[in-house]
């Protein structure tokens, strides 16, 4: 890559990918920014006009918005704070020797092939069914009365069925980022005379620093988005309890049939997952760098 | 303060015996090196002395106290490893606190005692760098500073200059040989460059496959190995050792006579043989001369001479040189 004439190529060669990526990307984007300024129901097909800033205007000023905006910020560091703490956990444990090591790290792997409408739904009828679920029957056998999660904190249920599903990416990329300390800087601590808890929060603790700050960065874009989980197990419900922006806007478009307010509530969503994204790429992208 | 001793140790692990049953005692100040091929069990010795490896059997005894069970901390010893081991998060000021930190010591004396340790060993100004932004020498010299703020019954080093190069190595040799002179502790340092261990120590220790070979002074070990694998280790350029006739002449299984002790003649001597190889390195040349039977000898000649490939000479050894050796490789006496 060493010329001019090499650069020169290889920009040519990627060209067709970058404008596949950057069409893939504009179209749905300026079609929704499109909508936005549309009166466009679909229960009244054919009668859309231009209306201007009223979809923004309504979804901003919906009392709904601002919860879902607080719920999905809830959420979102609701699973971080239970994905980021119990990985660094289990990665520990899971990093000294044991018998059937191998075993157990699939194990704890494995919520992580299954899909996030059954594990919600197995989540929702066979452990926290206030009737049937397993959670109610240990409730029972200890003489106590049975909890109503997606009644009484369907938000938090909520949290912690997506912690749980997120949970082994966090362990498995802390556990590579643990396999990689220098087991000698482990020694000179021991020699230092650092106790356990000493070496886990001076040694340990700062090398994982930076597969920490890649864990926030990636589960945050894909939490800002959750749906399918919503959907299966409150319907957003009850009222908005558990309704995050996500759900707003499908909510808006595809049961209210509202096509512009929906389109308005998206482009709404990409803004703040922006503003998100470059306050997270400020305040601890500066761990990734050196 | 700081005197060691070793009392029947052993080593498994699993089925494998690392270190069969050893004694060693190390007196208080003296500078004891490890030496030995690598896999002779010398680190592995180390680290059962620092706590970081259990002992299988035996007594590790610190100062007449029984530390076997000890952990690493309480011991009072100090580790400089291989690797360095630095904490690469922490600037240089808070990699030699750390130990002081974790002693809850006071924070006068925390800043006290790294003043006085960066002092020492040249840091001052490094402080408030991380490790990442030094040479290797300089790590080193961290590493060095946080076992000295600790002030330690025993140093114990670990290859510390193996991952220096060569000219760098020559300088921390003699830094280290100076520190040991002015603070007077106990070091034992472990190593496979013999050139490392005649220089710096007082005792030497040569291990092979996990026992102990021979124990002694540099010069003690240079003049009366007990046997060929110390004859051979011990000395730069190796002792040449000639079988064969050679040995049958003087009644033994194997002779062995150093590159310094032969003279060398044009005219006459003792062996007949011809130059392979002439190595010049201005003060000394090195001569790979071929004798009969194919019996190779490297012969130390003075710098200054234009000897070269296929030059017939004569070589003497001299009186009182040659080591004789049994079948069973052992030094025979008189």
């Amino acid at each position: 890559m060493a010329t001019d004439h090499s650069r020169i190529t290889a920009r040519f060669m990627i060209s067709p990918a970058v404008f596949l990526l950057l069409g893939w990307m504009i179209v749905p984007l300026s079609m929704t920014i499109y909508f936005s300024f549309l009166n466009y129901n679909l229960l009244s097909p054919g009668l859309e006009e231009w209306i201007g800033l009223t979809n923004y205007e309504f979804f901003l000023t919906d009392p709904a918005f601002f919860e879902a905006l607080a719920n999905t910020l809830q959420l979102v560091l609701g699973v971080l704070f239970l994905t980021v703490c119990g990985g660094v956990g289990l990665a520990v444990l899971l990093d000294q020797p044991m018998w059937g090591q191998g075993i157990v790290r699939i194990l704890v792997i494995a919520p992580f092939f299954i899909m996030p409408t059954v594990s919600a739904l197995v989540w929702k009828n066979m452990f926290m069914n206030p009737v049937n679920g397993l959670f109610a029957h240990l409730a029972k056998g200890l003489g106590l009365e049975a909890f109503d999660f997606f009644g009484q904190a369907p938000l938090l249920s909520i949290t912690f069925i997506v912690a749980w599903q997120w949970l082994p990416f966090a362990t498995l990329i802390f556990l590579t980022a643990l396999q990689s300390l220098d087991k000698e800087q482990i020694e000179a601590a021991k020699m230092d005379g650092a106790r356990k808890f000493n070496r886990f929060y001076h040694i340990v603790l700062p090398h994982l620093s930076r597969a920490i700050t890649v864990v926030i960065l990636i589960l945050t874009i894909f939490l800002l988005s959750i749906f399918a989980e919503i959907l299966v197990t409150t319907n957003g419900g009850p009222g908005y309890a558990s309704t995050n922006i996500t759900y707003l806007v499908y909510a808006q478009s595809l049961l209210q049939f509202d096509v512009g307010g929906g389109s308005a509530g998206g482009i709404v969503a990409v803004v703040l997952a922006n503003i998100v994204a470059v306050f997270l790429m400020r305040m601890i992208g500066k761990n990734l760098e050196n | 303060m700081g005197r060691i001793q070793l009392k029947n140790v052993t080593k498994r692990f699993g089925k494998l015996e690392v270190i069969p049953p050893m004694n060693l005692e190390i007196d208080e100040g003296e500078f004891v090196v490890f030496v030995g091929p690598s896999g002779c069990g010398k680190s592995t010795l180390l680290r059962m002395i620092a706590g970081l490896e259990d002992v299988t059997s035996g007594q590790v005894l610190i100062n007449g106290e029984d530390a076997t069970h000890v952990r690493p901390a309480r011991r009072g010893l100090a580790m400089v490893f291989q690797s360095y081991a630095l904490y690469p998060h922490m600037t240089v000021r808070n990699n030699i606190a750390f130990p002081l930190k974790m002693a809850k010591a006071g924070r006068e004396e925390i800043e006290k005692r790294v003043t006085s340790a960066a002092d020492i060993l040249n840091l001052s100004s490094y402080l408030d760098r991380r490790p990442g932004q030094l040479s290797g020498g300089q790590r080193q010299r961290v590493a060095i500073g946080r076992a000295i703020v600790r002030e330690p019954k025993a140093f114990l080093f670990d290859e510390p200059l193996s991952n220096l190069d060569a000219a760098l190595r020559v300088n921390m040799r003699l830094e280290i040989s100076r520190l040991h002179q002015s603070l007077g502790t106990t070091m034992i340092y472990v190593t496979h460059d013999q050139v490392e261990a005649m220089t710096m120590a007082d005792k030497i220790v040569v291990l092979n496959a996990g026992t102990v070979e021979q124990v002694g002074s540099p010069m003690e070990l240079y003049r009366n190995p007990v046997n060929m694998f110390v004859a051979g280790f011990i000395g730069s350029p190796k002792m040449n050792f000639l079988y064969g006739d050679f040995a049958a002449d003087r009644s033994a299984h194997a002779i062995g006579i150093r590159p310094e002790h032969l003279t060398l003649s044009t005219q006459s001597g003792t062996w007949k043989g011809s130059i392979g190889i002439a190595e010049h390195f201005g003060a000394d040349t090195f001569l790979h001369v071929t004798l009969k039977d194919d019996t190779q000898l490297t012969v130390r000649a003075e710098g200054e001479n234009n000897l070269g490939h296929g030059d017939i000479i004569y070589v003497t050894p001299m009186d009182g040189r040659i080591h004789h050796f049994d079948e069973n490789e052992m030094l025979r006496r008189g």
